[in-house]
């Protein structure tokens, strides 16, 4: 049954408003003992030395795990098996883990840590990824010859020979920044030794099975014996895989060794300090226009920070390569994409995941290409994006779904006024302090993994014959509300009252690996594989039921809450139906799969079917500049995407205006410092995210054109909401001001305005 | 819990609770959550920035995190668990908050309802503005902030209609 339009459903929000929702760190367990990582003072050191001897004789002290303390590997990762969870011999970066201290209470274990001494013999920092490349630099990772962690290409037609021949020819640079996942819940982990040998983790985290593996790898131990349980997390935005992971693995380390419950809670000072950021990118920009304005080449190099780990660089590092020039149709394009191995913080997956950093120059270069063709923005990108059928920059031919660009994009400039407010912006001048502008910015975005992964999901459904049903999926509740969608696609399937189905804790010994909750796939494969059960069920029930309906399986329907024949005069209700399977011993369970459609990519010409759909996307932003503070107000903002159906309405604009919001941090306030390796600063008070008088109201326009390659028509909406309000905020101030902003976070220096 | 020596008294959602010596030196967030396991009140940052650890003191919110319990001995601190009416019923905050989508991972959740708490005591019919005001200080990652406008919005009008 469908839940009617503007009735809000969250399966978890009574437990959450109330404060009965339990976090990893509201969990405690009997005889329960606590851990705390040390940290070293190096940035990036040789012949480490770690003197545990005066913390294991602090009071309370149960243990101190070092490296040599590791029964399995020291070293895992989703790619390449680089990332120390315990450091060995070096110190690769400030996030380095040297110690793990256990005791009785966690104030004992965070007074022991402090007399944990470490020495070792400074190497000289590499920070900075364009010297990182060259062959003079130091080389930060050992196991490689160089600091290059991977390079991504593009070879499509001859874009060297026909920028030579263009009309126009812009030369652009632009840099984004380290950016903080800063979700509001620190990592914690929980780990419960089992008297069946199985160790039982809860933890905060966004991908139970990769944290399975990561516990497996430190203990050496197969994937059956842990059983990782996932509960309420409070944010995670791409960032609770990797250390989140690793987190709970150092604590089920201590649990395995001391064979006892412990507990592994981060401070927010320890979060920051350890886990991965969003990759710094510097992108140069070489775009060959013709008169007509059409763009004919482009060229590009991108330079992004690694860290000292490769986590998933190279996937995203990919997608910036996929989509290296916004939604637009160009025949010659010469793309790089190289990532750089540094001393700096580890990056990796953060909403948007590559995109955010190409958006950000791809859609100020449409508004500086159409300023210099003397057309209207919205001008050249209608004559320049993807159309249907049309072809993207990898050569994939855009015929399985509904190309929605152009009316997508003429439902934000209607909406906020674009052409006729494009008129009176300011441009540096203005009568009184505030000078105005209004920017827009258009995106798609691949759904899903594409030919990044292995895109697959399953969901168990587990009818009861009381009338009751269990529900399970391989996708996660990072508080996006994915559990809540699942139901929804189930009932409305089933035809049933959404409170007989219940979502079942997860847990990774109950149902196979479906994969990561990222890359906006939750909904699109979750509910991929949903749909698949759901059939199977039905058929199931269909097969069984006839002969009590009198008429054939394929007769036989699901509304109501009851099961119907081809008339509604042949009907028995859901519990009925129940009933009777149970008299014929039949089970009413099913298990549904969904693999993703296939997809291509060619290594060397950066061609092939990237992804299997894409999301397409506008926003607009208004804004004022103060002349005399540089202080920089948003005024409006209106976002459309076309997310296929929107299962969950009020939650698909919650996802809208978060991501939103975590774009604006991005465009104006949010800068995580580094110096030399180094953090100046550790807290939410220094690193600013977006507070609710800084943002303007929001308006979210859901564009709806069902897309047959998703079962549940369904696409999704995380990260397709955050990775374009920074063009459209730096086209705005641009508007405003008549100076084009090229470096995140965007900074008006008055001076400049006079 | 309570000593004979033991003269300090903190009311929790209705409750008193005698104050034992180290008790009184631990921050009042940590005496929530690891002593009474009051464990709606969360904590995201532990220096004042995030307010997910905002409990209300005699009425005000106040970040339990920077507040040591020897500071509030006497006075009445109500937490997101004594939030509900004594039937059960939820408070028309914490239903607003459902009804608008104002909830997403939940964490920042206790706190902001408190602080809406807080902000309508003082102004019971805020514009969006003041709202915006009102919760400024409690973080969220999530949301945008927009539904728990909203949400506050539509509290204000159940309320004090």
């Amino acid at each position: 049954m469908k839940i009617p339009s503007g009735k809000v459903f969250r399966n978890d929000a009574y437990a959450k408003v109330t404060g009965k929702a339990k976090y990893s760190d509201d969990l405690k367990f009997f005889n329960m003992a606590h851990a705390v990582p040390v940290y070293s003072d190096y940035i990036h050191a040789e012949n480490l030395r770690v003197d545990t001897g005066a913390a294991e004789k602090s009071a309370g002290v149960l243990k101190v795990i070092t490296a040599a303390d590791v029964p399995g590997s020291i070293r895992f990762g989703q790619i390449d098996q680089d990332y120390c969870m315990f450091a060995e011999k070096k110190i690769m970066c400030a996030g380095d883990v040297v110690a793990l201290v256990v005791a009785e209470q966690r104030s004992q274990a965070l007074s022991a840590a402090e007399k944990v001494v470490v020495s070792a013999d400074p190497l000289p920092v590499v920070s900075d990824p364009e010297a990182a490349l060259s062959p003079e630099s130091p080389v930060v990772r050992e196991i490689k010859n160089s600091n290059l962690m991977n390079h991504h290409k593009m070879r499509r037609g001859d874009a060297l020979q026909e920028l030579k021949n263009c009309d126009i020819v812009l030369q652009e640079e632009f840099s984004t920044q380290f950016i903080e996942h800063a979700y509001m819940e620190p990592e914690s982990a929980v780990c419960v030794p089992r008297q069946d040998g199985v160790m039982e983790v809860y933890g905060s985290m966004q991908h139970p099975f990769s944290t399975r593996r990561f516990v497996g790898a430190l203990l050496g131990e197969p994937l059956s014996h842990i059983e990782v349980y996932q509960p309420p997390t409070g944010g995670g935005f791409g960032g609770k895989d990797d250390t989140a992971a690793i987190v709970c693995a150092r604590a089920a380390l201590a649990a395995r060794l001391l064979n006892r419950p412990v507990k592994l809670t981060y401070t927010r000072e320890w979060s920051i300090r350890e886990s991965y950021k969003r990759h710094p990118y510097r992108l140069n920009y070489k775009v060959g226009i013709e008169k007509s304005g059409r763009v004919k080449a482009v060229q590009v190099r991108m330079v992004s920070d690694g860290g000292p780990y490769l986590s998933v660089s190279p996937w995203v590092n990919w997608r910036s390569t996929a989509q290296c020039f916004g939604p637009y149709t160009v025949d010659n394009v010469y793309a790089d994409v190289l990532c750089a191995a540094t001393n700096n913080p580890v990056t990796g997956a953060m909403r948007g995941f590559g995109a955010p950093q190409v958006n950000f120059a791809v859609e100020q270069i449409s508004d500086i290409a159409a300023e210099r063709l003397g057309i209207s923005p919205l001008e050249y990108r209608r004559i320049n994006m993807v159309k249907q059928d049309g072809e993207t920059v990898t050569g994939q031919v855009l015929d399985t779904h509904t190309v929605s660009m152009e009316q997508v994009m003429d439902r934000v400039a209607g909406e906020i006024g674009y052409e006729e407010k494009l008129g009176k912006c300011s441009r540096g001048t203005s009568e009184d302090d505030e000078l105005y502008g209004v920017g827009l910015s258009i995106s798609y975005r691949g759904s899903s993994l594409g030919a990044e992964g292995m895109d697959f999901c399953s969901s168990v459904i587990n009818c009861q014959f009381d009338g009751s049903i269990l529900l399970e999926t391989g996708i996660h509740e990072n508080g996006q509300g994915s559990e809540s969608v699942m139901l929804l696609l189930l009932a409305e399937q089933l035809g049933v009252r959404l409170d007989r189905i219940k979502y079942k804790r997860s847990s990774t010994s109950n149902i196979p690996d479906g994969g990561t909750t990222v890359a906006t796939r939750g909904t699109i494969m979750g509910g991929g594989a949903v749909n698949a059960a759901a059939h199977k069920l039905k058929q199931l029930m269909a097969d069984n039921l006839n002969d009590v309906l009198q008429c054939r399986p394929e007769e036989v329907r699901f509304e109501d809450d009851h099961v119907l024949g081809p008339d509604n005069e042949s009907r028995i209700t859901w519990d009925e139906a129940m009933q009777h399977l149970f008299l014929k011993r039949v089970y009413p369970y099913a298990f549904g799969s969904f693999q993703a459609p296939d997809v291509s990519w060619d290594e060397e010409t950066g061609q092939g079917d990237a992804y299997f759909t894409y999301v397409y996307s506008s926003q607009a932003v208004e804004l004022t500049v103060n002349k005399s503070t540089g202080k920089i107000k948003l005024q409006n903002i209106v976002a459309a995407h076309d997310i296929g159906r929107a299962v969950n309405r009020a939650m698909v604009l919650g996802q809208m205006y978060g991501g939103i919001t975590q774009g604006v941090g991005m465009a104006l306030s949010e800068d995580l410092e580094i110096e030399d390796g180094k953090f100046p600063h550790l807290d939410l008070n220094h690193y600013k995210i977006p507070k609710a008088r800084e943002l303007p109201e929001m308006t979210g326009i859901i564009v709806e054109n069902p897309d047959p390659q998703s079962p549940s028509e369904a696409k999704g909406i995380g990260e397709p909401a955050l990775e374009l309000i920074a063009p459209a905020i730096a086209n705005a101030l641009y508007n405003a001001t008549g100076i084009r902003y090229r470096d995140m976070p965007l900074k008006v220096n008055p001076e400049e305005l006079k | 819990m309570s000593t004979e020596q033991t003269t300090s008294v903190l009311t929790v959602n209705g409750t008193e609770h005698a104050l034992a010596e180290t008790e009184l030196n631990m921050n009042l967030l940590d005496y929530l959550r690891e002593v009474l396991n009051l464990t709606g009140t969360k904590n995201g940052c532990g220096t004042g920035a995030c307010g997910s650890c905002t409990v209300l003191i005699d009425d005000a919110a106040r970040r339990s995190c920077l507040t040591k319990v020897s500071s509030v001995v006497g006075k009445r601190i109500t937490t997101i668990e004594g939030f509900e009416q004594p039937d059960g019923t939820l408070h028309p905050i914490q239903q607003a908050f459902i009804d608008a989508g104002a909830i997403q991972c939940g964490f920042c959740t206790p706190g902001m309802v408190l602080s809406a708490y807080s902000l309508l005591l003082k102004n019971k019919h805020p514009n969006r503005e003041e709202i915006r005001k009102g919760i400024n200080t409690n973080l969220c990652r999530c949301t945008g902030y927009q539904q728990i406008v909203d949400a506050v919005e539509q509290a204000s009008k159940t309320m004090y209609p």
